[in-house]
Parts: structure tokens; sequence; C-alpha cells
């Protein structure tokens, strides 16, 4: 059974869900990413041509829809996803944006790069293998990185002759290990990728799993609340200031809303100035509104002229993020050339704002396997994970990533080649 | 929740593509936007000017002409162009033909020759930014490419060496000569863009919707006959409704069947289609595999 497609009149209600996935090699995900598209009828008919095509030419076995998302020339020629690939289907109720981060090269930094915007991170193991190393250390990235939703998929339940014994204990491995990473929301969904069973409609094959289809959860999870609405933060990005002769005195901050609700006549308060004022308008190009939210992109007018500039940050006077130089931080390493290493000297952003920072300490590196905390490292290689500490040149407008995921975050760039080398994760600042 | 702070996935897709462009514009010195006259890249001047009212659209826009036009759409790029007061920058293949910067490919499709004429053109304007239409759903290379995509100083990308996209954390910095090629539209999909030209009423050029065309049968795609495309050896010429889902060098892009006339009809052929865009459309891109990756990789967009 398959999703309907979606008429014209529809569609303008749709949300929006994103999500990763992740697996170890040969767990099947390629498959059930296309089975997705599929059963969805996302998938083209000359997409679909040109993979059989390509698969009957290398005398594969069966259509490999794993040429569906290694697009590259070198990934074909050498049969292993290098990057993450982003696809793309919709249902009548939400459109999907799926991060689809290959098992095995560069997994770490896939990995991270993928979940980095994720609500939901789909992790997949195989019914016969169970939990492997792999597995915990998806879940482990997807903790870090604060994916609201994780979803298991038990795979190929068909060569386990449909074993609720198998499953569960899967499922509960699976669970026990993800309470000690302080998982979010969890669901275990038995599936089969190949034959299409639990992904677009329930199984008949397994009567005993009470839960819903992997496109029913995907459909009717709840991410509304995962928006944090409470603390307003407003990163200004550009000061749009017309020369023209029509618009006369016009200053507005432009900015997409990272948390909290924002509305005409709120007392904000402007960081680093700590200066006040109130909301004058909230301005679009369709029209003044009368409350901003995220993620939208607005103009926020203030009553009183105030000095703000990119980089700045819009807030309550009763809730604001710090104002700091000192950075408590997970880091995850990204580049494979030079290491990090304390002492080192970086280019920084954190929402719109640019500042140099220096590593001053490095508190340990962790094993993302065993969750070991190796005290005595000195560096943090490609792909490794470690807490440190950072001081930056200029202050930093900073939640805990925990908190908010847009005031939380930030990525270290290279300042001789320009290349992002660390994303990281604030667990402190003052 | 109250409903109240529902978003729509259209309203999403706008919040974001709306920040890529002023980030753009608050961190790089001199973009540009690629205006073909393309619905994609009609869609992003939209966006353009969304992101920075009242003001005006804070940078020129650039056609990379390979002189095989449809008439319809030069018209339509003069006519927007003028109404939003815009500054018009036509990097031309003829004339680089002419000074001899590229040469008539023998098939004389000029396709792959837009290419040195672009680098060209951004050498001469020192553009650094270039704001691009393309969508991720549209081609498996571009699926793979960042929404700020680093081009080194020959404008060439590096499929296995690009940056790590984080968050909506961008990173444009680069040295003199080198370039970010900005896809805005990079989450969008075909019906994306036709629900958002329904929404926000956008006028498109005319060949986007059904009408009767004389038109050949080539490689199972129906081309337009016309001052570029005449028909060869057996090929009968017949009268078609058709319509253009993508708009490219008139010499290579083909029309499909259609009776759609309307936005309305157009997002439900588009939405019960069971061909890509590109693979309807487009004889460039059967070339080989790796067609677009190979483009992509000199500098293509």
């Amino acid at each position: 059974m398959s999703a309907p497609t979606i008429a014209a009149s529809e569609q303008r209600a749709m949300d929006l869900l994103r999500f990763a996935t992740a697996g170890s090699v040969d767990d099947g995900k390629s498959t059930l990413i296309g089975r997705l598209l599929y059963d969805t009828k996302s998938l083209f008919t000359d997409q679909l041509a040109a993979v059989e095509a390509v698969s009957a030419a290398r005398g594969d076995e069966y259509t490999n829809l794993a040429l569906l998302t290694d697009g590259l020339r070198a990934e074909r020629e050498q049969g292993i996803t290098i990057d993450v690939a982003y696809r793309y289907f919709a249902t009548p109720r939400r459109k999907f944006i799926i991060a689809d981060t290959p098992g095995h090269i560069q997994y770490t930094r896939n990995m991270v790069t993928g979940a980095s915007t994720a609500d939901l991170a789909l992790i997949l193991v195989d019914a016969r293998k169970g939990l492997v190393e792999q597995s915990r250390r998806h879940a482990f990235l997807c903790s870090l990185l604060r994916v609201p939703h994780l979803v298991l998929c038990v795979n190929k339940m068909d060569l386990v002759d449909w074993s609720q014994e198998v499953f569960d204990q899967i499922a509960d491995e699976f669970t026990a290990f993800a309470a000690k990473l302080e998982a979010p929301d969890l669901s275990v969904i038995p599936i089969s990728a190949l034959k299409g069973d639990n992904i677009a409609s329930r199984s008949e094959k397994m009567p005993w799993y009470e839960g819903p289809s992997l496109l029913h959860h995907l459909e009717h999870v709840h991410i509304a609340s995962d928006r944090n609405l409470v603390d307003v933060r407003f990163p200004v990005q550009f000061v749009i200031r017309p020369q023209s002769t029509t618009v006369t005195d016009y200053r507005g901050y432009a900015g997409q809303v990272a948390s909290g609700v924002l509305k005409p006549g709120d007392e904000v308060m402007v960081l680093p100035s700590g200066l006040t004022s109130r909301i004058a308008a909230i301005d679009t190009a369709d029209g003044p509104v009368a409350e901003a939210f995220p993620p939208m992109s607005v103009t926020v007018r203030l009553e009183d002229e105030i000095d703000i500039s990119r980089g700045d940050l819009i807030c309550r006077p009763n809730n604001a993020p710090a104002v700091a130089q000192n950075i408590e931080a997970m880091i995850c390493w990204l580049d494979e050339s030079k290491p990090l290493r304390v002492g080192g000297k970086y280019a920084l952003k954190h929402t719109t704002r640019s500042v140099r920072a220096v590593v001053r300490d490095l508190h340990y590196r962790l094993d993302v396997n065993s969750l070991h905390r190796d005290e005595e490292a000195g560096e943090l290689k490609l792909n490794e994970i470690g807490r440190l500490k950072l001081r930056t040149t200029a202050p930093l407008l900073a939640d805990e990533y925990r908190r908010n995921r847009t005031t939380g975050g930030f990525i270290l760039i290279d300042e001789t080649t320009n290349r992002t080398v660390a994303a990281g994760m604030i667990v402190e600042a003052n | 929740m109250p409903p109240a702070y529902r978003v729509s996935h259209l309203a999403a897709l706008e919040a974001e593509s709306i920040f890529v462009m002023r980030e753009v514009v608050a961190e790089l010195e001199r973009p540009v936007l690629l205006f073909s006259g393309g619905k994609d890249s009609i869609v992003m001047l939209r966006l353009a000017e969304k992101a920075f009212a009242p003001a005006r659209i804070p940078f020129p826009v650039m056609h990379v002409d390979t002189g095989h036009n449809f008439p319809e759409v030069l018209t339509y790029r003069d006519r927007r162009v003028a109404e939003l007061g815009l500054h018009l920058v036509v990097a031309s293949v003829p004339e680089a033909l002419e000074s001899g910067l590229v040469v008539e490919p023998s098939d004389g499709t000029r396709n792959r020759i837009q290419t040195p004429v672009l680098l060209d053109a951004v050498e001469k304007y020192r553009f650094d930014a270039l704001f691009g239409g393309a969508r991720r759903d549209e081609e498996k290379a571009r699926a793979k490419e960042r929404v700020f995509s680093f081009r080194d100083e020959f404008g060439q990308w590096d499929p296995k060496n690009q940056r790590p996209e984080l968050w909506s954390l961008y990173n444009g910095r680069h040295h003199s000569g080198e370039s970010i090629r900005v896809f805005p539209l990079s989450n969008w999909t075909e019906l994306d863009v036709w629900h958002y030209i329904a929404q926000e009423r956008l006028d498109l050029p005319s060949i986007y919707y059904a009408h009767e065309r004389t038109v050949i049968s080539r490689d199972g795609m129906l081309y337009a006959v016309n001052e570029f495309i005449a028909p060869r050896g057996a090929e009968q010429p017949f009268t078609a409704k058709v319509r253009y889902r993508t708009v490219g060098d008139a010499s290579c892009t083909a029309a499909v069947e259609s009776a759609a006339d309307t936005v309305e009809k157009v997002i439900d052929e588009v939405a019960a289609t069971r061909i890509t865009e590109r693979g309807a459309t487009r004889g460039d891109d059967r070339v080989s595999e790796a067609a677009m990756e190979d483009r992509k990789r000199e500098g293509y967009f």
C-alpha cells in the first residue's frame, strides 16, 4: 500500500520534518530509503531505470538502490557512500527532508552534520546481528547533537522469521543503552525494508507488534513542541536601511527567530550593550505581523534609536543568554589535515557573530564506543570528540546547547585554510 | 500548542532561503544572482525581494546568454529587471565565440562552453558570491552539494573536499580570487517551487504553460523546431500541445506533452509525474552517469 499523491490544494497545510538516517554497512539503509521514496511515489521512473541499468551492467544480483543516493563518481566507482546526501519526499501530512549519512567512511563528521539540523534520527540495525558498536555510536552522536526524536528500526525481520523474541531483545538492549545517554523520545520499530513490512503500512507478519508503521510514525511524531517558544533569542543578521526617496528613516533589524515569541510592544534588551527598548513593529515583505516565532525570518523595528549591528542579539530583559568569553564546550573535530591542539587559535562563528577563539584546555577526549574519558589526550584528530575550554576575543551571546540548539552551537574555522574544522556544543558559558 | 505557532513547509523553506540570502549579503562583498528567466531563478529573485524589503535588492543579476534563447524568456528577463530596478550583467557566449575565449562544439550545443564564459565574467566583475537556483532534488550530484559551495580560483568544485555544513552556520570565508556558489533553494523540490509560484502569484514566461508548438521527437523527447533545431533524417515535425518543465539552452531543452495551461494544473501534473524534470527535458544530462558532476567540477552550476 502506498500513500496517495498530493493534490494541488492539499499541500499548503503540510509541515516539515527533517530526519537523519544512520546505519552500518549492509543494514539495508539504502533499501529503506528507496522503499520510503517508492511507497510515497517520490521515486521517479527515469531514476529507477538508470539505477537498474547500472546495476545490470555491474552484474549486481538485484537492483542496487544504494545507487540512487550514491551520486558522485568516486562513490559509484568505489561502491561506497562518501558524503551526506539529501533526499525529499512528501505525504499529504508532511514534507520530509532526509539527510542520508554514510555508515562507515567519515561516519562521525557526516553524522554530526546530518544530525545538526535533524528533528529526528533513524538508526538501523540488522535483526540477525543486533546492536553493534556503530549503533551505539550513532545513538551517542544523536544525543550529543540533541536530536529530539530517535527511532531504532530493527530491519530484516523477514530473515529472523518475524520473531518477537529477537526484536524484544534488541529493543530492550537499546532502550537500556539509550537511558544512559539522556536520549530523547525513543521508538523501536520492527521492519523489513526489502519486503515493505511496517514501512508504509502495518505488517501482517508481526501481529505481536502494536505500534505504528515507520511512515505513520514519521507523519505523526509531535515536533511542534520541540521548538523553544519560551526564551526570546533574535540574532541580528543584517540592518535594513533603504537608501531611497520613497522610504525614509527606516531602520529594521533582519534575522531569523532562533527561539521564543516576539510581539510588538514587548520590552526587549539588546546584547551585548544591555540597552532596552520596545518592539515597534515586526515587518515582513508581505506586511507587518502580530507575532514572530521560529523559524520565521522577519525584520524587527524598535521604538528607540539604539546602535545595533550584525551579531547583536535581541532578547527579553528578564531572560537573557550569557554574555561570555569563557566557553566550555563539547567539540567534534572535522578536519583531516591538522588536529586540534591546546593553544590553537581559530575563527569562531556563533549565530550571526564571528569572533576569534583560543583553545585554553582540553579536558578529555571521549571514546564514543565505550564513553570512556581520556584525560591525558593532548589533541583531537579527525572524527574525535572532546570537551574543552575556549577563550574568545569578544563575548558570545550564548545559551547551553541542551537548552537552545541555535544559540548553543558554533563552528570553528581554520584561519589559514578557511576550512570548517570543528562543530561545538556549548556546555557552559560565563 | 496553539495552532498559530504552526509553520507550513513552504513558509519554513522561504524563511530558510531568506536567511541564506541575508547571510551572503552580510558576509560577502560582491554577490550576484544568476537570473536566466527560468522558474527557479524567478523564485530566487522573489525571495531576494522579500529578504531586503523595503530596500531594493542589494546586488546585480547576471544572465549567461548562450545565444540560444527562447524569445519569450528574454522578454520576460528584461521586463523583470526593469520592474525591480536591477543592474543586469550579460555574460555572452556569442561574444566569447567571437573573441576566441571558447570554440563552438561540433554538435552545436553550447551547454558546456557556458562555463568558461561564466568564469570569465566572475573574474571581470570580481564577484565573490554567486546565487544559483539549483535544487538538490534535481540531480544526484547536486544532492550532495552544500548550500554554501566553495570554489577555488579556477571556479572548480571538489566534491570530496567540501566544507561540513552544520546547523545554519554557513562558512563563506575565502581567499581573493576564490568564490562561493550559494544555493538558497537547495531544499526545495520542483513541486515546492510550483506551490510557491502559485502562492506568490508569480508571473512566468508563457512557455511554462501548455501551448501548441511544432515539434520533433528525438531520443524520446520532444524538441521544438526552431532556428536551433531542424528535423534530421526521418524525423517528422508535428504539432503537439506542450509546455516546458525547465528552461535552458534552446538547442538542448525539450518540452513535455501537457494540457496544463494554469499554475494549478501544472501543480497537479507535477504532483502526478513519474519522471524527473531533468530526465524529461535535458539532453545535456544524458551524456554519462556523472555528466552533471563533471560539468560542476569545471565550474558549471
